[in-house]
C-alpha cells in the first residue's frame, strides 16, 4: 500500500528496509541522540530494560547513563525535569511507560509545558511518547487513547502515527520541533506492522494529513491502528463499488484543514474512524469544521465510528465489541454512500 | 541578635542584604498604593515580614545559577537583577511588561540573561523544573545550582514529593527554601503537616536540611551560602526550612481574621529589617545619614519606575491571539552551552556495559533485541491469519516469549533477595 508520495509504506516490500513500527521508533531515537548530543531519553525502566517495549533497547549501551536516564515512577517529575533540562538547551524525550500513565503529569503538560511559549517566551522542546491504544487485552488502565485531553490543549503538538515510515520520519521531526509534542505510539502496531524505511535520514512534516487510497464516493479519515482498519473497510467496499478516499490524520494537532478540505469538497461526504471514545473524539471536532468550511458540499451527515463511550474493557469478548472494527466501518461507510 | 549575625561579611554585603530588603518592602508598597488606586489588575500578595528569606537566600546565589520565583519572592527576583518596573507592569497587566500582558505577578522569566524560570500558579510544580534545570546544567558541564521556593501548604502537593526524590536520585545540584509562614491562605501549618520542623521532610528523600530563623537575614544569607556551596560540590540537593510568619492576609482581600492577635504581635515585633537596623547600627555599619540616604535613593528609583509603568499601554487586544508555537525566529534562540568536551558524552566514550551492578550479587543482562518479550501487544499465533474484528492481518511476528528465560531471570532475582 503506497502512499500518495510513494514513500509510505504499509505492508508490501518495494526495496527499502522492512521494520517494525516499534523499530521505526527506536531506530529514530537512536539516530536522533548520535546525531544531537542534546537529545536524551528519561523514564521509567527506559536504560538496562531497554524499556517495557524494547523501543529503548540498546540506547543505554551506546549513549550512556547521563543520556538514557531510569527515572522514578514521577510523571510529573519526568514531564518537569524534562522541561527544565529543555530551558538549557536540551531536547529530552520522555517515555511513558504506557500512555496511560500520562494523565499523572496532567498539570504539568497541561500549565507548565503548554503555556510556556505564549506566555513568556519559553518554548519547551521536548517530546513525551508512549504506547497508546486497545486491542491487546490491556484493560482499562493500559489501553488507553487519551490524546483529545492533549489536543484541546493550545500549545501542544499531537502526533499518533500509524505506519513505521511515518513513526520514525515524525517522530524525529518531534525532537527536532522547538516545541513539546506528544508522540503516540499504538502498541498493537508495534509489532504487527512492518513497513519500508529510507536507509537515510528524514523526516515527516507535522501538521500534514496523507491521503492512502485515493476514491470519490466518500472521504475515510482516521489515525494509529483504525487506519488499518479503515483501509481493510475500503477494500472491501471496492468489492461492492465504492471508492472511498482514506487519509491518515498523522497529527491531531494541529489539524491539516486543508487535505481534509480538499477530499471532502470532492466526495462530498465524510466518514471519520477512531478508537478514541466518541463524545469530545476528533470527529466531533472535525464535524464543526466541515459545518463551518464546507457545509455547502456535504450530501450526507458527518458519520463517526468510535470505541464507546466506556472505559476500555477487560474481557476478549468486551474488548471487541467496544472497539471500531472493519465491518463496522464497511456498514458505516455503505450507509453514508447511499446520500 | 544571635552569633550568626557576626559571622564575615564584607561591609558591602551587609549593606546589599539592607538595601535589598529595602527595596523590596518599598516594591510592594507602592504595589500596594497601586492596588488600592486600582492600578492592579489581577490579586496582589505580600511578603511583608518575609523579605529576610526571599534576599538571603538569592542573595548566596551567582549570576550564573538559576531561580524560580513564587509569588512571595519579589525580593529575590530584584536581587537577581529585575528592575522594579518589570514587577510593577507586570501586576499592571501593561504590554511593556515581560510577558506583556499575557500573565500577571512575579509570573516571567528570563532565560537568556538573569536565568529566571516563571513560576505558574500551580504550587509545587517548580520543584521537577529546576531539578532538570540543575541537571541539565550539569550535562553540559556548567557549574551551577538551581534555586527554588515553596511555603509549608504547598510542601504537601504530590510534586513536591516526585520533584524533591527524583533530584535526590540524581543528586541534583538544588536548594529548596520551604517557607513555612505558618499559614496556608487560612489553614494553619499543623491542618497541612503533622510535623514540627518541616525540615524533617527531607529525611524522606536521604538528603540534607537545615532550619532557620527566617526573619534574620544573615542567618538565612549564611545557610543558604552553605547550602549553595555544598549542592554545588555535588552533595545533592539540600532543603532549607525559614521559620516565619505571614504578615498580612493571602492577598490583599484577605484580612486573615483567623490568625489569633497575640501569634500576630509576636512577630510583628520580630520585624527582619527593624531586626536588621539594629544590628547594622549595633555594628557601626548604619546610622541615621546613611539610613536617610537609603529612603531618598529608593524614592527616586521607585517613583521614576512606577511612572514609566503608568505610561505603559495595556496591550493591544489582538495580541491576545499568536504565539502559541515558538517558530523558530519569533522567541529566544534554544542553544545549549557546552562547558564540557561534547565527546564525554557521545560515543564510543559514552558507551557502556548495560548492567546494574549491586554489590555481592552476579550482574543482570540485557534482553534480546527484536525477539525480546514486550509487556503487551505481541502478536500471539492465533493471530497470523486476518483477525476477525477487522485488525490488519500481522505481518511482523518474531517469536513469542521464550518462557524459561523469563522464569529463570525471575528465579535469579529470588535469590538475590
Ligand atoms: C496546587 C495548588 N492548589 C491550590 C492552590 C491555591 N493556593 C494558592 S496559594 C495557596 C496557599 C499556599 O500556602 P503556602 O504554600 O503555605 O504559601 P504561602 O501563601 O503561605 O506563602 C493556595 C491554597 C495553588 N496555587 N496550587
Ligand atoms: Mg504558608
Amino acid at each position: 500500500m503506497a502512499g500518495r508520495n510513494g514513500t509510505a509504506t504499509i505492508g508490501a516490500a518495494t526495496g527499502g528496509a522492512q521494520i517494525t513500527f516499534l523499530e521505526a521508533i527506536r531506530q529514530a531515537m537512536f539516530e536522533e541522540m548520535e546525531r544531537d548530543p542534546t537529545v536524551l531519553l528519561m523514564g521509567e525502566d527506559v536504560g538496562v530494560y531497554g524499556g517495557a517495549f524494547k523501543t529503548s533497547e540498546g540506547l543505554l549501551e551506546r549513549f550512556g547513563w547521563e543520556r538514557v536516564i531510569d527515572t522514578p515512577i514521577s510523571e510529573s517529575a519526568i514531564i518537569g525535569a524534562a522541561c527544565g533540562m529543555s530551558y538549557v538547551g536540551l531536547r529530552p524525550i520522555c517515555e511513558m511507560q504506557f500512555i496511560d500513565f500520562i494523565v499523572c503529569a496532567f498539570n504539568q503538560i497541561t500549565n507548565f509545558v503548554a503555556k510556556g511559549h505564549y506566555l513568556w517566551n519559553a518554548p519547551a522542546p521536548i517530546v513525551i511518547r508512549g504506547p497508546s491504544g486497545g486491542g491487546v487485552h490491556g484493560g482499562p488502565f493500559h489501553s488507553a487513547n487519551p490524546e483529545m485531553y492533549f489536543v484541546h490543549t493550545p500549545g501542544l503538538k499531537v502526533i499518533y502515527p500509524s505506519t513505521p515510515y511515518d513513526a520514525k520520519g515524525l517522530l524525529k521531526a518531534a525532537v527536532r520541533d522547538n516545541n513539546p509534542v506528544l508522540f503516540f505510539e499504538h502498541k498493537f502496531l508495534y509489532r504487527r506492522i512492518k513497513g519500508e524505511v529510507p536507509a537515510d535520514d528524514y523526516t515527516v512534516p507535522i501538521g500534514k494529513a496523507e491521503v492512502r487510497r485515493e476514491g470519490k464516493h466518500l472521504t475515510i479519515l482516521s489515525y494509529a491502528a483504525m487506519m488499518h482498519t479503515s483501509l481493510e473497510a475500503a477494500d472491501a467496499l471496492a468489492q461492492e463499488g465504492i471508492e472511498a478516499e482514506v487519509i491518515d490524520l498523522r497529527t491531531l494537532l494541529p489539524l491539516d484543514e486543508e487535505t481534509i478540505l480538499n477530499s471532502v469538497k470532492n466526495t462530498n461526504k465524510c466518514l471519520v474512524v477512531h478508537e478514541d471514545t466518541k463524545t469530545g473524539g476528533i470527529a466531533g471536532e472535525i464535524a464543526a469544521i466541515l459545518f463551518e468550511k464546507a457545509f455547502q458540499d456535504l450530501d450526507g451527515p458527518l458519520v463517526r465510528v468510535t470505541a464507546l463511550d466506556t472505559p476500555v474493557p477487560y474481557a476478549p469478548t468486551l474488548e471487541e465489541y467496544f472497539l471500531p472494527n472493519a465491518k463496522k466501518v464497511f456498514a458505516a461507510a455503505k450507509e453514508l454512500a447511499r446520500y | 541578635m544571635a552569633k550568626e549575625m557576626s559571622r564575615e561579611l564584607t561591609r558591602q554585603q551587609y549593606l546589599d542584604l539592607y538595601y535589598y530588603m529595602r527595596l523590596n518592602r518599598a516594591v510592594e508598597e507602592n504595589m500596594v498604593k497601586l492596588f488600592r488606586q486600582n492600578k492592579i489588575v489581577g490579586g496582589l500578595y505580600s511578603s511583608l515580614g518575609q523579605e529576610a528569606i526571599s534576599v538571603g537566600t538569592c542573595y548566596a546565589l551567582e549570576k550564573k545559577d538559576w531561580i524560580a520565583p513564587m509569588i512571595r519572592n519579589i525580593g529575590a527576583l530584584l536581587v537577581k537583577g529585575v528592575p522594579p518596573r518589570d514587577i510593577f507592569m507586570q501586576h499592571m497587566a501593561k504590554y511593556d511588561s515581560p510577558t506583556k500582558g499575557r500573565d500577571g505577578t512575579s509570573h516571567f522569566g528570563d532565560l537568556d540573561n538573569l536565568h529566571i524560570v516563571s513560576p505558574i500558579s500551580m504550587l509545587g510544580d517548580l520543584i521537577p523544573v529546576m531539578t532538570g534545570i540543575a541537571i541539565g546544567a550539569r550535562y553540559l558541564g556548567q557549574k551551577v545550582v538551581a534555586m527554588t521556593w515553596i511555603g509549608d501548604g504547598g510542601s504537601s502537593t504530590g510534586v513536591f514529593h516526585e520533584g524533591l526524590n527524583f533530584a535526590a536520585t540524581q543528586k541534583a545540584p538544588f536548594v529548596l527554601i520551604l517557607e513555612n509562614n505558618l499559614w496556608a491562605y487560612s489553614t494553619p501549618v499543623r491542618r497541612q503537616v503533622p510535623l514540627e520542623n518541616l525540615a524533617d521532610r527531607a529525611k524522606a528523600y536521604g538528603i540534607d536540611s537545615y532550619i532557620v530563623d527566617g526573619n534574620n537575614v544573615v542567618a538565612v544569607y549564611n545557610t543558604a551560602r552553605e547550602a549553595v556551596e555544598r549542592a554545588s560540590a555535588g552533595e545533592g540537593p539540600i532543603l532549607i526550612e525559614a521559620k516565619t510568619f505571614r504578615r498580612l492576609g493571602h492577598a490583599q482581600h484577605d484580612p486573615a481574621e483567623y490568625v489569633p492577635k497575640e501569634m500576630r504581635a509576636y512577630w510583628e515585633a520580630r520585624d527582619p529589617i527593624a531586626l536588621y537596623e539594629k544590628f547594622l547600627t549595633a555594628e557601626k555599619l548604619l546610622d541615621a545619614a546613611g539610613k536617610k540616604e537609603i529612603d531618598k535613593k529608593l524614592d527616586t528609583l521607585l517613583t521614576a519606575e512606577r511612572e514609566f509603568a503608568e505610561n505603559s499601554p495595556l496591550p493591544p487586544p489582538e495580541f491576545a491571539e499568536g504565539g502559541i508555537y515558538c517558530t523558530g525566529d519569533d522567541c529566544h534562540k534554544i542553544r545549549a552551552k557546552w562547558e564540557r568536551p561534547i565527546a564525554e558524552v557521545t560515543p564510543p566514550k559514552s558507551s557502556v556495559t548495560p548492567v546494574w551492578t549491586v554489590p555481592g550479587f552476579g550482574s543482570g543482562k540485557g534482553s534480546g533485541g527484536a525477539a525480546a518479550p514486550i509487556h503487551f501487544g505481541d502478536a500471539p499465533a492465533a493471530m497470523e491469519k486476518p483477525s476477525e474484528n477487522g485488525r490488519p492481518a500481522k505481518t511482523a511476528t518474531k517469536g513469542t516469549p521464550k518462557k524459561a528465560k523469563a522464569m529463570s531471570a525471575s528465579a535469579s532475582r529470588k535469590t538475590r533477595r
